[in-house]
């Protein structure tokens, strides 16, 4: 079944301009993570969920086009800025709310919480909270890749801000050196917390960054879907081939601030909401499914849905019991 | 005026070592900086360089001798008498004794706590190293060896040497100098379901890389609420080698020991270092092992069982003794014996336990043996500000206070980073006199 799978993936050609059934799938799956994320700051707002929480809103174009271009087997791995990718990784939002709230249904059965979440069977490694130690780890699942022998793409995502970290520049390097299937995503959603990447990095061209090690990059629209797919769809090719790791940089935009406590001082009301307005990777991926004649109706009833299951997931997360108190003394070591 | 040819020594290390190869003859001219012979020591094969101009008149030590100490006199420059003299090649050279073996090589210790392994051969703790690796390698295609220099270097310190040629670049691989990136890479493998051993060419490196260390390996299972494993081995030299300076000698065993999700275990012996690695490498947690430098050359009774394997978490009596308890981890197990044997002359019969494992820490051995002699004293190499010795005390405090005669004591390094000058080096480091000094005072 696998093996199929992958010859299918391998020699599909390139997808027509707009594929209404992949482009529905894709609207579905970013607007799932835009009410996902919002029920989630609700929760924040009443005290239910604490600590750091991060929230994807305004980028989910780039999990989302990235996610189209793998398949079973692959690897993703990002930041603490991660819940958009563990749903794009079809992870149960119920599991992702409730890790939120600290309980036991929780994905990490509450000792994780918002930044530290994980699902093996889903191909989700994390979730890491230290800015840009994510990219040598998933440097390493491209590692075990290339170590067996299978054919398997590990994607790795991190922010502008992070790809100011040494470690990065030793993954590149690593992953260039021993050509390990790796796509290197970097999400510049221009602000590293309140530091913008002008003031944060020298480089002007984050794109480039791969170049000193021969590495392929481009810059990418991070805002609208299809972009991100085709993008996607030719990184993972190079990969899949062997030739190596692949560096994409996706221009992309927060609405939110850093974290749930960011008062967001450092940029105006205005850019947010001309991005907002102007970007939106929903509002274009939903205006391209009107052209095609997708209903009102359909994308209603969708929105309905995903509602519904946004509020069960909250509901989940609220009645999951705490942790009991013996979890605080398991999974410190596994007995040999 | 003739000039005498010593025997270098080419390593912090070094204290004899194989005289491979004479690249010049009786008669033949030497001009400052030219090779004259080659050397292997226990790390590589080195070039000898002439410092002297002059004609070489006598090879006293053939090529191909073994055990050569460093600054035996191997050959003579200009000596007046000039006829030159071909060494005969066989024959035993007059300064080639080997250097007598280290007084702990003939501790044939009780194993009260292993079962009998069967027969044992002199193995060196580096071999022991290399062999748990090996057999470890050949059992599990999941296991493998990354780090500096392991692959085509033969090892910095020839732990992994021929391992290359068995296992192939896919399974022994060269990494960069990037403790940081090859660290994390090592971890997402093991995150992934290999089997890593990352071989850091000292610990003091491994700085470098800790947040990988602690916040990914040490973490990631309790974060994942135990979903995510990480089955992998850091291995390496740790503290003081001899003469290197304050960046390259520093124990790091309380550092480490610190971390809830680790394992640190700190192998003596040749066996300790067989059996605990490859209990480490079978181990499906993250394990710290620090090994010791000066510890890769020395010879002990080592189990030659292809089954032999050592418990981690449990430390190991290596000397039975009733009035004091000295609790040791490392080579200073040697200074914790020596103590003993000069304790010994002077009435005291001192036991002394070779943790072996750092954490877990091996509670039950250390209470028996202190509720047996009422008085402990703890042997460390690292400073002693929240060091092991502490946290030995503080066991002992909680759990056998009552059988205490005298307060715990702890021996450590100087509170000083080390220091280069020999004699600075010497006095920041324990010796087994202190370890006597610090038993006498509880009496």
């Amino acid at each position: 079944m696998a093996a199929t799978q992958d010859k299918a993936r391998k020699t599909k050609k390139s997808a027509p301009a707009v594929d209404q059934e992949l482009l529905l799938a894709a609207y579905g799956k970013m607007l799932l993570i835009r009410r996902f994320e919002e029920k989630a700051g609700q929760l924040y707002g009443m005290g239910l969920v604490a600590g750091f929480c991060h929230l994807y809103i305004g980028q989910e174009a780039v999990v989302v086009g990235m996610q189209l271009a793998i398949g079973p087997g692959d690897e993703v791995i990002t930041s603490y800025r991660d819940h958009g990718h563990m749903l794009a990784c079809d992870m149960d939002p119920k599991g992702v709310m409730a890790e939120l709230t600290g309980r036991i249904g929780g994905y990490s059965r509450g000792k994780g919480g918002s930044m530290h979440m994980f699902s093996k069977e889903k191909g989700f490694f994390g979730g890491h909270g230290i800015v840009g130690a994510q990219v040598s780890l998933g440097t390493g699942l491209a590692f075990s890749n290339w170590y067996r022998g299978n054919d398997r793409v590990s994607l790795t995502y991190f922010g502008e801000g992070a790809s100011n970290q040494g470690q990065v520049y030793e993954s590149f390097n690593l992953a260039s050196l021993m050509k390990l299937p790796v796509v290197f995503i970097i999400e510049n959603n221009r602000y590293s917390m309140g530091t913008s990447v002008e003031r944060s990095s020298a480089s002007r061209d984050l794109s480039l960054n791969g170049a000193p090690w021969g590495m392929p990059s481009f810059s990418v629209d991070g805002m609208d879907v299809l972009a991100v797919k085709a993008a996607g769809d030719q990184a993972v090719a190079h990969c899949r081939a062997g030739k190596g790791p692949f560096l994409l940089e996706m221009k992309t935009y927060r609405y939110r601030g850093h974290s749930m406590s960011d008062p967001a001082k450092y940029r105006t009301r205005e850019e947010v909401q001309r991005m907002r307005a102007e970007h939106d990777c929903l509002d274009s991926a939903k205006k391209l499914l009107e052209a095609q004649g997708v209903t009102e109706e359909t994308l209603k009833q969708l929105d309905n849905d995903i509602k519904a299951r946004v509020q069960e997931a909250a509901d989940f997360a609220q009645s999951s019991p705490e942790p009991d108190a013996a979890e605080l003394w398991t999974d410190i070591l596994v007995e040999a | 005026m003739a000039i005498d040819i010593l025997m270098p020594a080419l390593s912090p290390t070094m204290t004899e070592g194989k005289l491979a190869k004479w690249l010049k003859q009786p008669g033949d001219a030497v001009k400052s900086g030219d090779v004259i012979a080659e050397i292997e020591t226990d790390k590589a094969t080195m070039e000898v360089e002439a410092v002297d101009e002059g004609v070489l008149s006598k090879i006293l030590v053939p090529e191909g001798t073994e055990g050569v100490a460093v600054n035996a006199v191997i050959g003579v420059m200009n000596a007046e008498d000039a006829a030159p003299v071909a060494p005969k090649p066989a024959a035993a050279p007059p300064m080639a004794a080997p250097a007598p073996k280290p007084a702990h090589a003939a501790v044939t210790s009780q194993e009260l706590h292993d079962p009998e392994w069967g027969e044992t051969k002199p193995t060196t703790v580096r071999e022991a190293l290399r062999e748990a690796m090996n057999l470890e390698m050949r059992a599990d295609a999941d296991v493998f060896l990354m780090g500096e220099e392991v692959a085509q270097y033969q090892g910095a310190y020839k732990i992994s040497q021929g391992m290359l040629d068995e296992f192939g670049p896919r399974r022994v691989i060269d990494t960069p100098i990037t403790e940081h990136g090859f660290t994390g890479m090592a971890v997402g493998a093991a995150m992934n379901g290999l089997k890593p051993i990352v071989e850091f060419m000292t610990f003091n490196f491994a700085m470098q890389a800790v947040d990988q260390i602690i916040n990914s390996a040490a973490k990631t299972l309790y974060m994942s609420g135990g979903q995510m494993g990480c089955p992998i081995v850091f291995r390496g030299p740790n503290g003081a080698a001899a003469r290197v300076g304050a960046q390259h000698s520093q124990c790091y065993a309380s550092w480490y020991a610190h971390c809830p999700g680790l394992k640190v275990l700190a192998p003596w012996s040749a066996a300790d270092a067989k059996g605990l690695l490859r209990a480490a490498i079978r181990d499906p947690n993250p394990v710290i092992f620090l090994e010791n430098e000066i510890l890769y050359g020395h010879s002990f009774d080592c189990p030659v069982s292809d089954d032999f394997i050592l418990p981690i978490g449990r430390a190991k009596i290596e000397r039975v003794g009733t009035d004091v308890t000295i609790i040791a981890f490392s080579i200073m197990v040697d200074v914790a014996l020596k103590a003993a044997e000069a304790l010994e002359s002077q009435g005291i019969s001192a036991e002394v336990i070779n943790l072996r494992s750092i954490r877990p820490l091996d509670v039950e051995t250390i209470v028996a043996s202190v509720k047996k002699t009422s008085r402990v004293v703890s042997v460390e190499e690292g400073w002693p500000f929240a060091g092991i010795g502490a946290e030995i005390a503080m066991t002992v405090t909680e759990h056998c206070f009552d059988w205490l005669d005298a307060p715990p004591v702890r021996v450590a390094g100087l509170d000083v980073p080390m220091p280069y000058a020999a004699n600075l080096e010497k006095l920041a480091l324990p010796q087994p006199g202190w370890v006597v000094d610090a038993v006498k005072k509880l009496f």
